[in-house]
């Protein structure tokens, strides 16, 4: 077994071989991987006995789930209405100014990619941010920055 | 300054209150009476829909099944709604006792709160609160185990049929109602599905009783209610207040004095126009909420604000159903063409109709929200869209 196999057979094992744990694993798997590859898919697949296209087809509906490589850390800047009147996109030409990336875009070195997303659920704190699990609000330009430069250091 | 004419309340987050002495309590009412005091209350569900929460337990708890589901609905998509979150940031242990409640009563002995990713910084704290929970709700003699579930940047996750499918590893697709999850629902077991907020009111009439409750709020909604209050406002925030009051009176409290339009109910919901905040009530007898308040000054674009609209249901729409998946491209793209000038001003009519057409053809709540916002704002901001 390759060690992503076996990552995905202990988490079958902690979550049961059925397909209600099919999103906790696929959480899981991308904790630890960033994305959901091709193998991985095959392993989830094999250990919770069902079709590969049907670990895909799931997979793809939900935005976090990516199924292409991603940054380490991966950005989402909320584009909704609230945050949109708050400049949400000052904050993302802040992250250009510093990353060189534009939504949709991972950086050369592999460790951050920039995203839209929709409302936060932070919108009186507004403009708002999540990098992984981490949210950020009340961002301006500088604070941005600052955030993104203590990421960089890791 | 007018003086304040918005009721405050402080049920939602008030502390120190000894809920194993309200569950005694209860447990010695008796199950159906407590139902009926519940149906009393007119208490509705505060996810958006507002079925009446007393009559949902009681379906379920006329079901015969071994096995019962309760559900918590953390999935709070919807656009300029935050109150969810401040529930389970601050006050996790209400929803929990609330869960309990409805377990107790219906006879689930499992129970999930599924909440959206964009919420998994809670997860440590939520785990702890429900460790710390068990110990309680065992001491009490009820056998009921809760474990949290996590979504993955869908908002139509929050429609309850789709949220089932996600939570048993499917597509978060919804299904056509009926069947109801009160009779299939999770692993096609009764279930009762329920926002946060609901829970919370549950078990704060179970500690006060209908009686007070209803002290609040109008006839047609009854009770507390927490607003989310962003935008254009002289105070941003949370806000707990009494359910019946006006525009008007919400706009005097939380307005920056230059509002000329406040959305309410979330992108799903109602555009209001300045002409007439003093006619419009907030709560299901005139526009309801699930507590998104939106506020605008007379410096934003109405253009802007529906097409960042239109943007976010273009996104969501699962696009299982035909009305709703086209439906949202083709007014997005016609109100583009109508600015541009690629098509007539009469145009929007046509564009009316269609939004229409998808307020009954839809499969789900989603697709047939999309005409509120849409019509409102077109119909109160014709000038904005077209020039
Ligand atoms: C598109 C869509 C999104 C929804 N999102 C939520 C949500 O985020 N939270 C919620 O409690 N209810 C949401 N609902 C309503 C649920 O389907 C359901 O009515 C509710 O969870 C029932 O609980 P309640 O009666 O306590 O409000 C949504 C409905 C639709 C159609
Ligand atoms: S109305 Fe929209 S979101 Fe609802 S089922 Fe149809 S396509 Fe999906
Ligand atoms: S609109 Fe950005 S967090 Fe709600």
């Amino acid at each position: 077994m390759t060690n992503c196999e076996e990552f995905i057979s202990q988490l079958a094992n902690k979550y049961g071989r059925k397909r209600e744990s099919l999103l906790a694993i696929i959480h899981e798997v991308i904790n630890q991987y960033y994305y959901l590859s091709e193998e991985s898919m095959t392993a989830i697949a094999r250990e919770l006995n069902m079709p590969a296209a049907e670990v895909y087809g799931t997979a793809t509906f939900y935005t976090f789930f990516d199924t292409k490589p991603q940054g380490k850390y991966v950005i989402r800047v909320c584009q909704t209405i609230v945050c949109d009147m708050k400049r949400k996109e000052d904050i993302v030409d802040a992250i250009y100014e510093l990353l060189r990336i534009k939504p949709g875009e991972t950086t050369s070195d592999g460790k951050f990619s920039l995203y839209y997303t929709n409302c936060l659920g932070m919108c009186h704190e507004g403009p708002a941010m999540l990098i992984n699990d981490e949210q950020y609000a009340k961002l301006t330009p500088e604070s941005v920055k600052d955030i993104l430069v203590n990421y960089m250091k890791k | 300054m007018p003086t304040s004419t918005v009721k405050r309340t402080d049920l939602i987050f008030k502390k120190d209150i000894d809920y194993s002495a309200v569950m005694h309590k209860i447990m010695k009412m008796g199950k159906d009476e407590f139902i009926e005091e519940l149906i009393d209350s007119g208490l509705r569900g505060r996810g958006g829909a507002g079925f009446p929460t007393g009559l949902k337990w009681k379906l379920v708890k006329a079901e015969q099944s071994p096995e019962k589901y309760i559900i918590c609905n953390a999935d709070e998509g919807e656009p300029g709604t935050f109150k969810d979150r401040e529930i389970l940031d601050n006050a996790a242990e209400k929803v929990i006792w609330g869960m309990t409640l409805a377990a107790y009563i219906t006879g689930a002995k499992e129970g999930f709160i599924y909440i959206r990713a964009e919420y998994k910084y809670m997860q440590t704290k939520l785990r702890i609160a429900i460790d710390r929970m068990e110990q309680n709700i065992k001491a009490l003699g009820i056998k009921f185990k809760l474990d949290l579930v996590f979504g993955a940047g869908a908002y139509i996750c929050g429609e309850e049929t789709a949220l089932i499918h996600s939570m048993e590893g499917y597509r978060g697709e919804p299904t056509n109602k009926p069947p109801f999850p009160v009779t299939q629902g999770y692993l096609n077991k009764p279930t009762v599905v329920n926002n946060v907020e609901t829970f919370v009111n549950a078990i704060i009439i179970a500690e006060i009783g209908a009686k007070e409750y209803k002290k609040l709020g109008t006839k047609a909604s009854q009770g507390t209610k927490l607003f989310s209050v962003s935008g254009d406002c002289c105070k941003e925030g949370i806000f707990e207040l009494e359910m019946g009051m006006t525009v008007q009176q919400f706009v005097d409290e939380f307005g920056d004095g230059d509002t000329k339009a406040v959305q309410v109910g979330g992108a799903s919901g109602f555009c209001v126009p300045r002409k007439e905040f003093p006619n419009t009530i907030i709560g299901f007898e005139g526009v309801p909420t699930g507590g998104s308040m939106k506020v605008f000054n007379s410096s934003r674009s109405m253009y802007n604000t529906l097409e960042n609209y239109l943007i976010f249901f273009e996104e969501e729409s699962c696009g299982q159903c035909t009305p709703c998946r086209i439906g949202t491209q083709q007014l997005l793209m016609g109100i583009h063409a109508v600015k541009r000038k690629e098509k007539p001003k009469s145009y929007l009519d046509e564009l009316l109709k269609l939004a229409q057409t998808m307020k009954f053809a839809s499969k789900c709540g989603l697709g047939r929200s999309v005409g509120n916002a849409f019509g409102s704002i077109v119909t109160n901001f014709r000038e904005e869209i077209i020039y």
